[in-house]
């Protein structure tokens, strides 16, 4: 597939996806003072009267979006993933315990946000939301998927939780790719035979240059973008172990409970095979460029060959 | 009852608010657990409110256009359970089942399990979040509903409870009426012993809220407080009550061993004794 290679940060799809929702009437929108940076802010401009502001007070916000949906509304409450989970219990016992359909939006999710520091850069989101019974968790890789998983969620029955990045990345999809993709399916970007790297979010278009390095050196890899957690797609992971034999994962995230986690235990359930992941280490982040944490925290290309190198030896 | 309560009477109110007590040590005894105290403090309160003022309707209990009663203090679902019976929602047998697997009367009221419940409580202080959600929407579609939440006093320590606060004075939202159930115990202790919560009303009348502070088991006072909250449409309105925790059984007044521990054999005989 060829990328087109500029695109925005998958926050601004979430953003343009909740405008090309707003002809539903059930829809609103809710924000805790951070609308400039989920991108609802749009929404906000163009629905005023739809979008209710919460204040800094994200605990509230949660319950608020509850009551609307218990009242046949579809809320959006998004903000910073950190702030989300200040909220935690709100979402578990409020929101997914009583099965009503509220969609959280965290943008800023991982390490790959840079500059702010360690207190804005979630690394553990996507394992806590992935722990609450039927909640679906997802992480695009861009903005173009983004905007259509958005669009996709007004129609998804059940608690979400989505994750966007704050930064720019390269596009995966084109208009045409990008209407292929399903909640709950994940996507094979490109097959090989030789190893598997199975990725989301920002480490997508990671993971696919670290397969052209490897085929340089002769190594067939298989790309996935798994860009929903939970449910997890396991018959793609299957059928990946079937025709590769090992398996790479690489998120921007804690290894422990997330996109590695979850492999992990399809593995450990179902079939044996080789895994190497490549993700945060149980450690925490630090005020930097993206480029230059994402390589002190091994989240580089160069991590996931490596990584895919070790796993193709270990079959 | 669509067209707001069942119109009861103040005796009326006072024989419907004693049948419920009865129930409410009934089915914490069979259940020999659960929590009397705050049920009881509660209850003149949820008498009032399901017989003059509710527009709801048990032969359609997910009515669209019906108000809304969120019970945020969750554990004093008897108090709950026990009107929802007297109107025809559950049945003696869905009483005494209370917090048996599979019951319909849940440990803490749940929207999930019980036709008439709006709301699934059990962790304090997020009640009036959800209220707020309910009367935006009902803003939103133009209709008459209101929504009835009620508080503890110390579930009001909960920070999420002030973020509701300020919340529904900023979004103004005079159809939003929220009933304190102020019988100064919690699980552990007195609340003055715990964190006190101090001047409530005016507390809430510097959120912005109109309030109005009431003896919670005078029925007439109640019931026009009840009246004034639903008719005040120009933002969020309160009312304290100052309740008895364990109103109507001696042994269990004021007493917070009683808060979370349901009556034995002997003690229910009393009890039931002292209810006629």
């Amino acid at each position: 597939m060829s990328a087109p290679s500029s695109g925005g940060a998958s926050r601004d799809g979430y953003g343009k996806g909740l405008l090309r929702i707003a002809s539903d009437p059930r829809v609103v929108v809710l924000e805790a003072d951070l609308g400039k940076s989920t991108k609802s802010c749009h929404f906000r401009t163009e629905f005023p009267d739809r979008t209710f502001s919460m204040g800094i007070a994200e605990q509230n916000m949660m319950l608020v979006a509850a009551g609307m949906a218990s009242s046949g509304k579809i809320p959006f409450a998004s903000t910073f993933a950190i702030f989300t989970e200040r909220a935690f219990e709100q979402v578990r016992n409020g929101i997914a315990r009583p099965e009503i359909t509220v969609h959280i939006c965290g943008s800023h999710g991982g390490i790959h946000t840079g500059t702010d520091g360690s207190s804005a850069q979630s690394i553990e989101d996507l394992a806590i939301y992935r722990t609450i019974p039927g909640m679906a968790v997802i992480t695009p890789s861009d903005d173009l998927s983004a905007e259509e998983l958005t669009v996709q969620l007004v129609n998804h029955d059940g608690a979400t939780y989505m994750r966007t990045a704050r930064n720019k990345t390269p596009r995966i999809y084109n208009e045409e790719s990008v209407a292929q993709l399903r909640i709950g399916k994940g996507s094979l970007i490109k097959e090989g035979e030789d190893v598997c790297i199975i990725s989301c979010g920002v480490m997508v278009i990671e993971a696919l240059n670290a397969a052209e390095i490897l085929a340089a050196e002769g190594i067939s890899a298989s790309v996935v973008d798994m860009h929903t957690l939970k449910p997890l797609d396991s018959e793609l992971i299957g059928q990946q172990i079937e025709s590769c034999g090992c398996l790479v994962t690489a998120e921007d995230h804690s290894v422990i409970g997330g996109l590695g986690g979850a492999v992990s235990e399809y593995l450990a359930t179902n079939v044996s095979a080789p895994l190497e992941m490549v993700g945060v280490r149980d450690t925490f982040g630090q005020s930097g460029s993206s480029s230059d944490l994402m390589r002190t925290m091994g989240l580089t290309v160069d991590d996931i060959v490596q990584a895919a190198l070790r796993s193709i030896s270990r079959k | 009852m669509r067209n707001g309560g069942m119109s009861l009477d103040l005796q009326a109110l006072h024989d419907l608010a004693r049948r419920c007590r009865v129930n409410i040590v009934r089915m914490t005894h069979a259940a020999n657990s659960g929590h009397p105290g705050g049920s009881l403090s509660a209850i003149d309160l949820l008498a009032a409110l399901y017989g003059t003022r509710m527009k709801i309707d048990p032969n359609d209990p997910n009515w669209y256009d019906r108000d809304r009663f969120i019970m945020s203090k969750g554990h004093a679902s008897p108090a709950v359970y026990s009107i929802l019976h007297e109107i025809g929602y559950l049945s003696e047998s869905d009483l005494m089942s209370f917090r048996e697997l599979g019951s319909v009367c849940q440990g803490h009221v749940d929207m999930k399990w019980t036709d008439g419940v709006d709301f699934s409580a059990g962790s304090l202080g997020m009640g009036l979040s959800f209220g707020l959600g309910c009367a935006l929407a009902a803003r939103m579609d133009d209709s008459e509903r209101n929504v009835w939440v009620m508080l503890g006093d110390g579930e009001i320590q909960e920070g999420e409870v002030w973020e509701a606060f300020m919340a529904a004075d900023f979004h103004a939202l005079g159809n939003l009426n929220v009933i304190i159930d102020r019988n100064r115990i919690q699980n552990d202790d007195f609340v003055h012993l715990q964190m006190e919560v101090g001047d409530v009303a005016a507390k809430l009348s510097s959120f912005g809220w109109s309030v109005k502070e009431i003896d919670g088991h005078s029925m007439k006072e109640i019931v026009d407080a009840l009246q004034w909250a639903e008719t005040h449409n120009s933002g969020p309105a309160a009312i304290v009550a100052n309740t008895v925790k364990g109103k109507g059984v001696s042994f269990m007044e004021n007493n917070p061993s009683f808060h979370g521990k349901a009556p034995n054999d002997e003690e229910l005989a009393l009890a039931l004794e002292e209810l006629g």
